[in-house]
């Protein structure tokens, strides 16, 4: 399959992606008096076939990555080059025929879907704009989405208000689906699920990646659901990326504190796990991106930060088998961390047989 | 000596335009001094219900307690006037609720709504109730007191915000501290702060805490007894250890398979629960998790609400069979369900 064309296997290259939002002062006169630096300069691929994790908490700034690599917003600076060709360069009919090969699920199965919209115009609506499907050929196309995303067909008369959660969160997938995207950013698709209802949708979403080939972004704050579905993580902190590596890698060897607590914060549902792990417990809260602090982003929260943070910016840099971090003390931080990650407690005999 | 609290019965109903909703049907649960119970369950499944059941706080029409007894200290609250219930109330019982930033009074000062409860319940004079509400924002964490007395909910973030809630909840020193899902609006490492509070707090002080999640990762760090709640009725309860190593009900067997852990091995495929929660409007005198279960019986699980009976040491599971995380899932023609709208 042709990609970015260097051999790679890089389907989307993000370069130095900026996305300030400006803040303003007074009423008529607008003058700028800062801007919310949503997200920094950051820079990944994302290969072609895979799913690539984008986790951080809220106010981090990962939602708007994925809306500026899709041009839903226009990046301040920086590139994303899909195939070949920057997106952030594209104008009118060219970006309107990109967008057909770069979809969106989006995190509210209630907000997304038009109430007054039955669901086969919501579904028909992308392929009649791209002319993908003349006449009635586009019911059978929706049939045949709807069928593809686990519900029943015969629902193409139905209104949004008539179905749960996760059956709606099924229609935005098909409505995504339904232009043939190759790339696809999910935005938080399970947050707002019940826990036995994101199941079905994880399962769902690999399932399709299977049999359609796609590429995800997949965007979440939970850091379970993540590592489960995808193959490599980034890690988000203050609109930067401050650590990248393969899922396995990132779970069990994490190099940057940040997502050493970040790790080590989420509850496994096991209570003899529970009672042996030792928590990494940050101070205070996430600073504004609106001033954020000097050096390290994260030097502020930071349990082992020295004054070389304060002051200088850590470059992200590759430290082998392609885990980048961003830490003057990454090679160390591993050990200075007692319970840093999730793997301070190996997999143990009793978490076996849930698995 | 007798539970703190004992809730027998317990039955909650709400009138809607389309019919009676059964809330919470027919539950039993008791809880000792200084014990945590956990009671787990999804959206609708009458976790929450039964929370405010126990404060006297269902809104009334269109809601209403139907019958039972929920018995605290020795006496029967649903017995109290609307005056004596008002002194249990943040006295005795406290409660954080789920969204800091509507659980507050936004245009008064956080002082005064921590010292309200001081002077009311514990006749402290003015300054008094002030010294003890620095003294109560210190112990969770929020230094400065005196200067954040005099500011408003919107000076502070989300885990700030439920830290002021918990300071209230414990300021009149409340013998059963009830949290509602008190870390799902906030980020892990915030939720990683509250909890630790929470649990300090309660070694600090012996309250007996009751705590409300989804979460059953939450539950397995904080609780000695977990309660796991489907369709307004206890399917499972005993002792949390004996709840995830050896779970008795499909449900609770569905929901440990169907949720992502961060210490899974890899390729791992999730088992989700198939279908959707029952309608609890209609419901048939069935196992309410029948048409969702992997071990369904016909002629059986489609006869009779299972009721909660003993399946070891002080566990109870509502199922008629004896299945455990070993029990093979009989093979079914297909388990990718055509999802059907009821």
């Amino acid at each position: 399959m042709t990609t970015n064309g260097d051999g790679s296997g890089d389907l989307v290259q993000i370069r130095n992606l900026q996305m300030h939002f400006p803040v303003t002062k007074g009423i008529i006169l607008q003058r700028q008096v800062g801007a919310v630096k949503a997200v920094d300069g950051v820079s990944f691929n994302i290969k072609q076939g895979e799913t690539l994790g984008l986790v951080g908490e809220s106010g981090c700034g990962k939602s708007t990555t994925g809306r500026a690599i899709l041009q839903l917003y226009r990046p301040t600076a920086g590139s994303v080059i899909f195939r070949g060709t920057d997106l952030t360069k594209l104008k009118g009919e060219e970006m309107r025929r990109m967008r057909r090969k770069v979809q969106m699920i989006f995190q509210d199965p209630y907000a997304s879907l038009n109430p007054r919209m039955t669901v086969g115009d919501i579904i028909g609506e992308p392929i009649k704009v791209h002319n993908l499907r003349q006449g009635k050929e586009v019911r059978v196309r929706v049939q045949e989405l709807l069928q593809l995303v686990g519900l029943n067909p015969y629902f193409i008369n139905r209104y949004p208000h008539e179905f749960s959660g996760g059956q709606r969160q099924r229609i935005g997938v098909a409505r995504a689906l339904a232009v043939e995207p190759e790339f696809v950013v999910c935005d938080e698709p399970v947050s707002a699920l019940d826990v036995s209802i994101q199941a079905q949708i994880i399962n769902l979403l690999e399932d399709l990646q299977d049999r359609l080939g796609l590429t995800y972004l997949f965007i979440a704050h939970g850091l379970a659901v993540v590592k489960h579905i995808s193959d490599r993580v980034a890690v988000m902190y203050l609109g930067k990326i401050v650590e990248l590596a393969e899922g396995r890698e990132l779970y069990s060897q994490p190099m940057h504190p940040y997502t050493q607590a970040l790790l080590s914060a989420v509850p496994i549902p096991d209570p003899k796990i529970e009672k042996r792990r030792k928590r990494i417990i940050l101070e205070g809260d996430v600073p504004s991106p609106l001033n954020p602090p000097s050096g390290c982003h994260f030097h502020t929260r930071c349990p082992i930060a020295i004054e070389k943070c304060k002051v200088e910016e850590p470059p992200f840099l590759d430290y082998g088998n392609g885990h980048f971090a961003a830490c003057w003390r990454a090679r160390e931080s591993i050990d200075l961390l007692p319970g840093a990650g999730a793997t301070s407690v190996a997999p143990s005999a009793t978490a076996a047989p849930m698995a | 000596m007798p539970p703190l609290l004992e809730v027998r019965n317990l039955k909650v109903q709400f009138k809607t335009q389309d019919g009676v909703v059964n809330a919470v049907n027919d539950t039993s649960f008791q809880l000792e001094r200084g014990e945590t119970l956990g009671i787990v369950g999804e959206s609708g499944s009458g976790k929450s219900v039964t929370a405010l059941s126990l404060m006297r706080l269902i809104p009334n029409p269109p809601g209403k307690i139907a019958a039972g007894s929920i018995t605290f200290d020795g006496e029967n609250l649903l017995d109290y006037s609307e005056e004596e219930m008002r002194h249990v109330r943040g006295n005795r019982i406290a409660m954080i609720f789920q969204d800091p930033m509507t659980s507050l009074n936004p245009v008064l000062t956080i002082g005064r709504q921590i010292t309200e409860s001081l002077e009311l319940h514990m006749k402290l004079t003015g300054r008094e109730a002030e010294a003890r509400a620095v003294e109560l924002l210190n112990m969770v964490g929020i230094s400065s007191g005196e200067r954040r007395l005099n500011d408003y909910p919107h000076q502070f973030s989300g885990g700030m915000r439920q830290r002021v809630m918990i300071a209230m909840g414990l300021s009149c020193n409340p013998e059963l501290l009830i949290a509602d899902e008190p870390t799902t609006a906030l980020d892990v490492t915030i939720q990683a702060q509250i909890l630790e509070l929470i649990n300090r707090l309660k070694n600090e002080t012996g309250t007996a805490v009751i705590i409300i999640t989804h979460d059953l990762g939450v539950v397995a760090g904080m609780a000695d007894r977990v309660v796991v709640m489907y369709a307004g009725s206890i399917v499972e309860e005993g002792p949390t250890s004996e709840i995830f190593a050896n779970p008795r009900m499909p449900y609770t067997i569905g929901l440990l398979r169907s949720i992502p852990r961060l210490d899974e091995q890899d390729g791992r495929k999730l088992t989700p629960i198939r279908g959707m929660p029952p309608d609890l409007i209609n419901l048939p005198a069935v196992c309410p998790f029948s048409p969702r279960c992997d071990y369904f019986v016909a002629g059986k699980c489609d006869q009779m609400v299972p009721p909660l009976r003993p399946v070891g040491p002080d566990h109870r599971a509502a199922c008629l069979f004896d299945i455990t995380l070993e029990t093979p899932i009989p093979s079914q023609e297909s388990l990718t369900e055509i999802a059907e709208v009821a």
